[in-house]
């Protein structure tokens, strides 16, 4: 081995400042040519997973964030020909293995129309199946006036999987906190006569939620 | 040794992952199926060719005590311009590994090559040494990631085979260290019929 550059404090000095100069130039090149493509693939599956959750709709989604019981939640407003079709509306609630983070799509008549979810760690084979059809396939069309969103456990009527209570509980949760979102983004938009009535409503499901409900922005 | 020696020791003698048992934390986290383990197998393998060479070409320069600060400052970036292209090109996997790229950079196995062969031989050979052993880690995560799918969820490489679950627990934190433990049994035991 050839050490010919002795270990002298100017050397040292030199050298870990030559090689910090070169990586971070290098990492500046990169990130500069990849930072588009990272956007435009992040805004490909946020675009896809509204898709998911609303109807048919025309143009761009448009972005924007609620202050709800202290909390904020992103949400994207849809339309189709100058009409609003919903909202897709981001939620999380704390599951088995850390945050369980739904886009719930929710049209103009407060009807859940799907709902997806956007990142979970539920335990695989038993939490995880949050994510398949067969449990998640409840929640379309499910009009909140009517069916209470709660496991049946707790006297509501979601299904919950079979050994995944809490995943269940979690998700109905964060499903349950949407409609509550949406109830404050119907009172703020025009109908300025239901206003009153649909804070208080919401005032009263903040509660129940706010147990398990996490800040979007703090979720894995 | 020769190139290619340098190449295949990587894939049997001194396979990383069931021979000297570096990096096991990447290998008993991400191969809950065969192309979880595929994918950070590549990961780690394009990380080691890169900085292995890095640092065979820089190791004369560099003063022997501050030697690992600029070894792992050369890894760290590999492994973060590793992260923006997967970001990028393959969000799907970058969403499955996550955590474990950014760990790339305390792999044992990254740091390990470096001091033990990498600084002390050339570009090419250290290139060579790279590619060997990242392809044995590969492959060993590969097959970990393949028997624990079989077991656990009844595919392999995303193709389903039977209904409804496998057994469970291997796809499961203790179904990783007894996959990885009768795997070893069982490389030990044909590399040692080799032997004789």
């Amino acid at each position: 081995m050839i050490m010919a550059v002795q270990s002298s404090f100017k050397n040292m000095t030199l050298c870990l400042f030559a090689v910090c100069i070169v990586s971070s130039a290098l990492l500046a090149a990169v990130y500069a040519v990849t930072k588009e493509p990272i956007e435009a693939a992040e805004h490909a599956k946020t675009v896809s997973a509204i898709a998911q959750v609303v109807p048919e709709f025309d143009g761009e989604p448009v972005s924007d964030t609620i202050e709800v019981a202290g909390k904020k939640y992103p949400y994207y407003a849809v339309s189709k020909g100058g009409q609003p079709v919903g909202y897709a509306i981001t939620t999380s609630a704390s599951g088995y293995g850390g945050a369980v983070t739904l886009m719930v799509g929710i049209t103009a008549d407060r009807v859940i129309y799907n709902t997806t979810v956007l990142s979970q760690a539920e335990t695989p084979g038993l939490g995880a199946k949050c994510t398949e059809p067969e449990f998640a396939d409840q929640f379309k069309n499910w009009n909140p006036a009517e069916k209470a969103l709660k496991v049946k456990k707790d006297g509501g009527d979601v299904d919950a999987i079979t050994a995944s209570t809490i995943t269940s509980r979690a998700y109905a949760l964060a499903v349950e906190t949407a409609v509550m979102v949406y109830d404050a983004l119907a009172g703020q938009v025009p109908a300025d006569g239901v206003t009153g009535a649909t804070n208080t409503e919401a005032g009263t499901e903040s509660d129940a939620a706010e147990a398990g409900v996490m800040e979007t922005d703090k979720g894995e | 040794m020769g190139k290619f020696q340098l190449i295949t020791k990587g894939l049997v003698k001194e396979n990383p992952t069931f021979v000297l048992l570096l990096g096991m934390c990447p290998t008993l986290a991400t191969t809950t199926s065969a192309i979880n383990g595929m994918s950070m197998g590549l990961a780690t393998l394009f990380v080691l060719v890169l900085s292995n060479m890095a640092i065979s070409a820089t190791a004369p320069y560099i003063p022997d005590k501050v030697r690992i600060p600029a070894y792992i400052v050369i890894i760290a970036a590999f492994v973060t311009i590793l992260q923006f292209i997967m970001q990028a090109f393959t969000p799907d996997i970058y969403k499955t590994l996550g955590l474990f790229i950014p760990l790339i950079v305390v792999n044992c196995i990254v740091l390990g090559r470096a001091e033990a062969f990498a600084n002390k031989n050339s570009v090419v050979d250290s290139a060579c040494d790279g590619i060997g052993i990242g392809l044995g880690f590969t492959i060993a995560l590969t097959i970990l990631g393949l028997v624990r799918e079989l077991l656990g969820s009844g595919s392999a490489f995303g193709y389903k085979f039977i209904d409804g679950d496998g057994i469970l627990v291997f796809v499961l934190a203790p179904g990783a260290f007894m996959a990885l433990a009768y795997l070893i049994v069982l490389f030990k035991k044909l590399t040692a019929k080799k032997d004789e």
